[in-house]
């Protein structure tokens, strides 16, 4: 057992510690260099493009049917304690508080985080990066702000679209399909949702993901190993890494923000 | 600088967030009706409030009329002191009476008020004094128990239909 010996226990730690210090520094030169981002903003406009408006398709479809679900299934559950009319608070609580941003953040790693993640992989691989470098252009500055600005504005806009169209997709099933009374289904629905304890609540946990999910793709693309492989599984750690990162964030979200 | 195509596509693409925004605050949690004008705040204090919370309703006639603003606990009366907060459009006499009710059998516990007789109405910091407690279901089986036990009290009737 050659990996038991306490040096290459000392070397592994050494190495994650290396990785951390790593991630810190890049997160740190993100966070300095909003100036640059403002300076020149046709750079985070076709990120935002990109990242977004692409999305959009996969966002839309996905909250319809997520609405048409949640309605489906509350449907059923609530008939049986003959409170059908509280489905409207129920599909826009459990899409607001949870859904939302959560399968938002979700797609969003797969569809736009793992683009970045290759993108910037392959520039690493093709020594792009390395030539920018020569040329005194700060890759960093250049590449990864303005991708990390486009995906932090762009995830909580996508969040909102996720959130009103499931509500749509929701009062789809429920009223015209099923045959609820709208009036009470939209009545319970604007009685049972706040402002801002839940719709506020929803935007800063789509930017905190936002935030987390655009970072981890950056992240791994900029590390990656400058070989097809290493770009194969870069982009597979974007995808397994953001995921569980939202998730674990959405439990503390939660406790902090609904704890009480 | 020059215009490009994506931005028309960008701008479409934040006003339809934002229009979503909007779409889910006015439509979900109903922005225009909340209540931004604050009204006059009474104190009453329960034996029990059972499962009332801070930001149930408060109802005279099934019509709300205010929100119950915080509890505490007196531990001078070691009674409930409810804080509630009224409507400013809503006038009650002083001798209005509190129910805590609850609304339908498994529903949330609110408040309601009954006006009294007094010609004089509330103003803010007044207490009331008439106040009835929630009814809490564990009390109920016991007094049910009691008075059951009171009246078949004799022999148990466990062994008699042998």
């Amino acid at each position: 057992m050659s990996w038991w010996r306490p040096s290459d226990v000392g070397l592994a730690v050494r190495s994650q510690l290396a990785d951390a210090g790593q991630a810190a520094r890049l997160f740190w030169q993100l966070i300095r260099q909003v100036p640059a981002a403002v300076q020149r903003p046709g750079l985070v406009r076709d990120q935002v493009h990109f990242l977004g408006n692409y999305s959009l398709a996969i966002i839309a479809v996905s909250g319809l049917f997520v609405g048409f679900v949640m309605a489906l299934q509350g449907y059923y559950t609530l008939q049986d304690f003959g409170s059908t009319e509280a489905l409207g608070q129920l599909v826009a609580l459990s899409l607001l508080r949870e859904l939302g941003p959560v399968i938002t953040a979700l797609l969003f790693a797969g569809r736009a985080g793992t683009s970045l993640t290759a993108e910037i992989g392959l520039m690493r691989a093709g020594e792009q990066l390395s030539a920018m470098e020569m040329m005194a252009v700060d890759p960093v500055r250049r590449i990864l702000v303005p991708r990390f600005w486009a995906g932090v504005i762009a995830m909580p806009l996508l969040s909102l679209v996720f959130n009103a169209v499931g509500v749509v997709g929701g009062w789809i099933v429920a009223v015209p399909m099923i045959g609820l009374d709208g009036g009470a289904f939209w009545s319970q629905m604007q009685g049972g949702v706040d402002v801002f304890s839940d719709l506020g609540n929803s935007v800063i946990k789509s930017l905190v993901f936002g935030f987390t999910v655009t970072f981890v793709a950056l992240l791994q693309g900029y590390t990656a190993k400058p070989t097809p492989e290493g770009v194969s599984r870069a982009t597979t750690r974007t995808v397994v890494m953001a995921s569980l990162a939202v998730l674990a964030l959405d439990f503390l979200l939660t406790a902090m923000m609904f704890s009480i | 600088m020059q215009q490009s195509k994506n931005d028309l596509w960008v701008g479409l693409f934040v006003m339809l967030g934002a229009a979503a925004l909007v779409f889910l605050a006015l439509q979900s949690a109903n922005l225009l009706h909340l209540n931004f004008q604050t009204g006059y705040r009474v104190t009453a204090r329960f034996d029990n409030i059972g499962g009332l919370k801070p930001k149930a309703a408060v109802r005279s006639a099934g019509v709300v009329v205010g929100r119950v603003e915080s509890i505490t606990f007196d531990d001078k009366t070691f009674q409930a002191r409810v804080t509630l907060e009224l409507d400013k459009q809503y006038a009650f006499p002083k001798d209005s009476s509190l129910k805590i009710l609850t609304s339908g059998l498994l529903g949330e516990q609110y408040i309601g008020i009954e006006a009294g007789a007094d010609e004089n109405n509330l103003v803010a910091g007044d207490s009331l004094t008439a106040t009835q407690s929630a009814v809490v279901l564990e009390n109920l089986i016991g007094q049910f128990l009691y008075s059951k036990a009171e009246e078949g009290g004799k022999p148990s009737g466990a062994g008699s239909k042998k």
